[in-house]
């Protein structure tokens, strides 16, 4: 039996930018190109329904995909209700619902 | 009478880069005599360390000729000449050069522009340690010379990172200021980069883009979707190179809140400006004042910004901080019009 000291080892959570893949970035890139524009400027995430009961947000969701956090964008694009607010209001043109749907798309055939 | 007095009064420019040089021409379309100093062998300053320039990617070989094209019998250039001495005595000028010779003016203009930052200063980034760290006028050279982007292996880079910020907006740098120019140049030799080397991938790490000029955001919005450069918002906090030359960049994520490890094969950094060193000796001698940041001062604000605290002494271009090249030229002919009415002004006193 394992004896509790009282401590646990964390994980590390720094992005190993080399140890992930952006396979993922890619095909979204050629499938929704609008998501390139992205400058993480948050107007999305703080229009967003979802996120005022989640933790979801589109921002982040982008930059999930951009590093190579397939598992982690996928946990959270499902929480995405697909209102197309983000899309009205995004002052780069990303076409948001796409985005959403081309991701979701691509990672739960995974 | 007041054109012949006009006709024969002095102006010594110190500095001939783009400042001091189009300041030059304008004051000697007035109707002004210039002695233009410039320690260099050549007119233009850092244009000539450049190979194009932002916004429109033109080159800075054709900026140097437009610029030395307005050249005229009333203006005396003296290359590879420095001001040794210079007095201010009953509202004249009395300078003493490197080449002996003495000569007296009505008005003095300091264009002495700046200099680039040390990137040695930031030895957490390796430059001059590591070999595959270079800066922003480094990668200048490459592209101004057609040589072609190598690491020091001689190897194709596949990835590249791009430092903002270097020795700007850094108080431990001693230099609080944004520099200005250099978030756009990043973004400019980001696109050259892949405009020759379109398969590497290309990070330009930054604290806050900005992007202020005209057409500034629209270059920035092209190098994402035309280039797919990729930016990431963190200081670059440590540089540590492999055994295999590349080099290990560390910096926080700060829009995923994480820190975040990436190896690339070379590293330009984004040098910003400093205040002239030779500049600091001659506005010594001329009594002139610097601000806080070591950058000549502007005591009159807004409307007079060309004045200095000295009667008679005037500023030009990035000797009063970091300028655009559009802004140096804007400023130089405001410096220009502005030593005209002083001149004017002591005319008026004369007659």
């Amino acid at each position: 039996m394992a004896i509790d000291f009282g401590y646990n080892i964390h994980r590390d959570r720094q992005i190993d930018y080399d140890s992930l893949s952006r396979d993922l970035l890619e095909k979204v890139q050629k499938a929704e190109p609008s998501i390139k524009a992205c400058i993480s400027c948050g107007t999305c995430a703080a229009t967003c329904s979802a996120a005022q009961f989640t933790d979801f947000s589109l921002r982040k969701l982008i930059l999930l995909t951009r590093r190579g956090y397939t598992k982690d964008m996928n946990n959270m694009v499902h929480k995405c209700m697909l209102c197309g607010k983000c899309q009205i209001i995004c002052p780069m043109g990303v076409n948001t619902r796409n985005l959403v749907l081309t991701l979701q798309h691509f990672t739960d055939t995974i | 009478m007041s054109s012949e007095i006009q006709n024969k009064k002095q102006i010594l420019v110190i500095g001939g880069g783009i400042a001091g040089t189009e300041a030059s021409v304008r004051l000697s379309g007035l109707g002004y005599q210039i002695t233009l100093v410039e320690q260099s062998d050549k007119l233009g300053g850092k244009l000539n360390q450049w190979d194009r320039l932002f916004p429109e990617q033109k080159p800075a070989k054709e900026l140097q000729q437009i610029l030395v094209k307005g050249l005229n019998t009333n203006i005396k250039p003296l290359l590879n000449t420095t001001v040794c001495d210079i007095q201010k005595n009953n509202g004249k000028f009395k300078a003493t050069l490197s080449d002996g010779q003495t000569i007296v003016s009505d008005a003095v203009l300091l264009s002495t522009g700046y200099d680039l930052f040390d990137a040695r200063k930031k030895e957490e980034y390796g430059y001059g340690i590591y070999d595959n760290v270079i800066t922003s006028a480094d990668l200048e050279k490459i592209f101004r010379e057609g040589r072609e982007l190598k690491t020091a292996a001689g190897k194709t880079p596949k990835r590249i990172g791009i430092i903002h910020c270097v020795g700007s907006r850094d108080e431990k740098a001693g230099n609080t200021y944004c520099s200005q120019v250099c978030c756009i140049t990043a973004v400019k030799q980001a696109i050259e980069i892949k405009e020759i080397l379109p398969q590497t991938e290309v990070f330009c790490f930054y604290m806050d883009l900005r992007m202020f000029g005209r057409h500034f955001e629209d270059i920035y919005k092209k190098a994402q979707v035309n280039h797919n450069i990729q930016f990431i918002r963190g200081r670059l906090s440590e540089a540590f190179e492999n055994s295999d030359g590349t080099v290990l960049l560390k910096a926080e994520d700060t829009l995923l809140n994480k820190p975040l490890k990436m190896n690339v094969d070379m590293v330009v950094l984004m040098v910003g400006m400093m205040p002239s060193k030779t500049a600091a000796h001659v506005s010594s001698m001329l009594k002139t004042n610097n601000g806080t940041d070591g950058f000549i001062a502007q005591p009159q604000g807004h409307y007079r910004l060309s004045c200095t605290n000295t009667p008679g002494v005037f500023s030009a271009g990035a000797c009063t901080g970091p300028k655009t090249i559009e802004a140096t030229l804007n400023d130089a002919r405001s410096a220009a019009l502005e030593v005209a009415e002083y001149l004017k002004s002591t005319n008026a006193l004369l007659n």
